[in-house]
């Protein structure tokens, strides 16, 4: 069949399975524009406020779903508005792609009218990419895009089409869907070598990444942990992997982990990583890090492993597979020893908890905030975040049912990325959204309110405004002896005016009562809400290990170093 | 510990592959000393020698962080004692009447090549193993070097085998 290159673009994404695209016009996406008008029926366009919410929007459609999320954007500020949604994506290994417009291959290279090498720019942050010069290679490089997007350790995937390319006419055959690369499987010496070292383990801890996240293990993980009697753990993107309720998790560990998680990690004699990749605030510092302890790792990606820490045994291979094979053949053991020390920091963590509460008085505390939400949410609830203090506080204190409810920019800390991805994360599975967000971050990209308004998108939005950029406050106040150099941002911003400007629901609440009866009126709006959420500027996300410091370090209330 | 590595790698014989693989390099910060590239026996190949100076981690970390790029196909090391490895120096020094005939000698004795030869000065070509062209160019400087360049290493594994029929495993690291 004879197509545009316009034409061939939508069609080939209809035909590799997307149903949902989140873009911006613009000069030299026109023509795809127009396919998409033609082929409106066939597949459904969010039209963003600015492209850098198409791609985190894309991105969170992802997270959510495990599909791969796309976006569009158009040659030269439209492209470069998509970049740092796509290093977004690619710290956090979430397959995406995007396709922009450039100006026809007569031009290039000429600085013609919003001309940018957008190939060039992306080269670093994405998996891959492709300038696509010749019609005949366009479905193909599209096909291909998905693929590698979505295979092995996933990732973003670029693919620029010059002007005059989507105008050129040329035959079309739909294919289908393309398969991921199969993963190798892991040979049955290196399963045995595995299983050696959780055999005489007594002290053995799981250590749950983002690289699980996505495989829906939650069950196995727990029934594994219970067979060799361990103890489990995951780091910032391994959120939501193993739902809550099983009191073997011991929650997120690290920089502003639970004392208890980061506590275990060091007693441990094993560590059992399944799709970590021990990042700097997952360890603090490797020199002191996991000394004592031996560890597995479980990976797709080779370059994974001895990167950040040296592993005693490191698989690459596929994870899901790997992990059930080592489970299998485990001996089942009880480590009362184990299981009573893991108890006990568990105890000295309700302390730490009781203890704050005690010191906050009367004031509205996040614990408490999060309190609410738990207890009111609605099932298969996906919390999205920007980044900063809430964002450490949703990690420590919110629940999840299942897996894929935690969408958060990890990697590489994207502020302003929150709004984006709820929306997108929405779109994708219509399950009920919250976005907890802060005055910084809410800030960068609120102009994402019109689209929810627009789409009637009704995701939650919890602003915890304390008038300050408080993680970077936060370290002001503990290592720079509180010179709060430009974080006071104090602004007159109205924000529950604000969401009235743009056709939402605004609320206000100053304590834990109008939280609550906000909140519950929120779930039930039918359209996008803001509820302006009053916290203490002085509030401190703890725990906290110390930059370049060790679980040793860990400081557990403002009062100073809380040692074991 | 600092040694010298020089690995060989197999890449899409297409427009953009070198940037990927320099981008590469200067995003994970590594440190290359020479990097050669040129058509294979196949022509959908090119093959990209890098030296490289680094410790273990460098080594391992630079193959596998090179594997990882999609127009990669091959990356293998060339051991030292396994391989033959040569390098190409064009130098151009001067040429005077008091020193032409030591400028002669070491030419013949290093079996370097003059290519051009004028009365002022006179273009010398060599190959051969690194260490032999850094000699050469350390015994030429008192003859006053004008202009000098070198092609960096090309290197191929002795016998009959190819780096591209040669099985790699990847699946199970040990260290530590």
């Amino acid at each position: 069949m004879k197509m545009t290159g316009a034409e061939i673009i939508i069609n080939t994404l209809i035909e590799q399975g997307t149903t949902d695209v989140f873009g911006y016009p613009g000069g030299q996406v026109i023509n795809i524009y127009d396919a998409l008008y033609k082929n409106s029926d066939r597949i459904n366009h969010i039209l963003t406020a600015h492209e850098q919410g198409a791609a985190h929007a894309a991105d969170g459609y992802s997270r959510a779903t495990g599909k791969v999320g796309v976006c569009i954007a158009t040659s030269g500020p439209g492209a470069t508005n998509l970049v740092t949604g796509i290093a977004t994506a690619m710290l956090d290994s979430i397959p995406m792609v995007a396709i922009t417009g450039n100006v026809p291959c007569s031009l290039i290279g000429k600085d013609s009218f919003q001309e940018i090498d957008i190939t060039g720019i992306t080269l670093p942050i994405t998996k891959h990419n492709y300038f696509v010069n010749k019609i005949e290679d366009l479905a193909d490089s599209i096909r291909e895009a998905f693929q590698i997007a979505k295979s092995g350790r996933p990732g973003p995937v670029l693919v620029d089409v010059p002007k005059d390319v989507q105008v050129a006419v040329y035959d079309y055959e739909p294919q289908p869907i393309v398969e991921k690369i199969p993963l190798p499987k892991a040979d049955e010496e290196s399963i045995d070598e595995a299983v050696a070292l959780i055999n005489e383990s007594k002290r053995p801890y799981i250590y749950i990444g983002g690289g699980a996240a996505g495989l829906g293990m939650g069950k196995e993980i727990i029934e594994f942990a219970k067979k060799i009697d361990a103890c489990i753990g995951c780091t910032f993107m391994g959120l939501s992997a193993v739902p809550d309720g099983c009191d073997r998790f011991l929650g997120m560990q690290g920089m502003h982990g639970h004392f208890a998680s980061s506590v275990a990690q060091k007693h441990a004699d094993l560590i059992i990583g399944v799709g970590v990749r021990f990042s700097d605030r997952a360890t603090g510092n490797t020199a002191k890090f996991a000394k004592q302890t031996k560890i597995i790792q479980l990976d797709p990606d080779f370059a994974e492993i001895n990167k950040n820490v040296n592993v005693d045994l490191g698989i690459i291979a596929d994870v899901r597979d790997s992990f059930l094979r080592i489970a299998e053949k485990c001996q089942a053991s009880k480590k009362p020893e184990w299981e009573k020390q893991v108890e006990e920091l568990k105890v000295k963590e309700e302390e730490i908890a009781k203890k704050a509460a005690k010191m906050a008085g009367d004031r509205m505390t996040p614990k408490m905030i999060f309190d609410v939400i738990n207890a009111n949410k609605l099932p298969r609830t996906i919390i999205t975040t920007d980044v900063g203090q809430h964002q450490m506080w949703a990690a420590q204190y919110a629940k999840f049912d299942t897996t894929r409810r935690f969408v958060s920019s990890g990697g590489l800390g994207t502020m302003g990325f929150g709004l984006g991805a709820a929306m997108g994360a929405m779109v994708a599975t219509g399950d009920p959204t919250i976005l907890i967000t802060g005055d910084g971050s809410f800030g960068m990209n609120l102009n994402e309110l019109a689209t929810a308004v627009s789409y009637n998108i009704p995701v939650v939005i919890v602003l915890m405004n304390n008038g300050v950029l408080g993680m970077v406050r936060q370290w002001q106040n503990l290592f720079f002896q509180k010179r709060f150099s430009q974080t006071v941002l104090d602004r007159k911003t109205d924000f529950v005016k604000l969401a009235e400007a743009f056709g939402a629901i605004g609320m206000r609440a100053t304590n834990i009562e109008e939280f609550e009866s906000a909140f519950k009126k929120a779930l039930t709006a039918g359209g996008p809400v803001l509820i302006d959420t009053l916290v203490d500027k002085d509030e401190f996300v703890l725990p906290m290990l110390p930059p370049g410091g060790s679980i040793d370090d860990i400081i557990t209330d403002i009062g100073g170093k809380d040692s074991e | 510990m600092n040694n010298k590595f020089v690995i060989a790698v197999y890449v899409d014989n297409k427009f953009g592959v070198l940037t990927r693989v320099t981008s590469m390099f200067t995003r994970r910060g590594f440190n290359i000393d020479a990097l050669t590239v040129g058509e294979t026996e196949c022509p959908e190949y090119s093959r990209i020698t890098i030296c490289l100076s680094g410790d273990g981690y460098a080594k391992e970390q630079l193959i596998n962080q090179l594997r990882k790029l999609i127009n990669v196909k091959k990356v293998e090391v060339i051991e030292n004692n396994m391989s033959v490895k040569r390098e190409l120096a064009l130098i151009k020094v001067k040429n005077n009447s008091q020193t032409r005939a030591d400028v002669l000698s070491a030419v013949e004795v290093y079996r370097a090549k003059v290519i051009d030869f004028t009365a002022s000065e006179m273009c010398i070509e060599i190959t051969g193993e690194p260490s032999k062209i850094n000699a050469f160019i350390e015994y030429m400087k008192p003859y006053e070097i004008i202009e000098m360049c070198r092609t960096g290493i090309v290197a191929l594994e002795r016998g009959s085998g190819t780096l591209l029929s040669k099985n790699t495993k990847t699946g199970v690291h040990k260290i530590r």
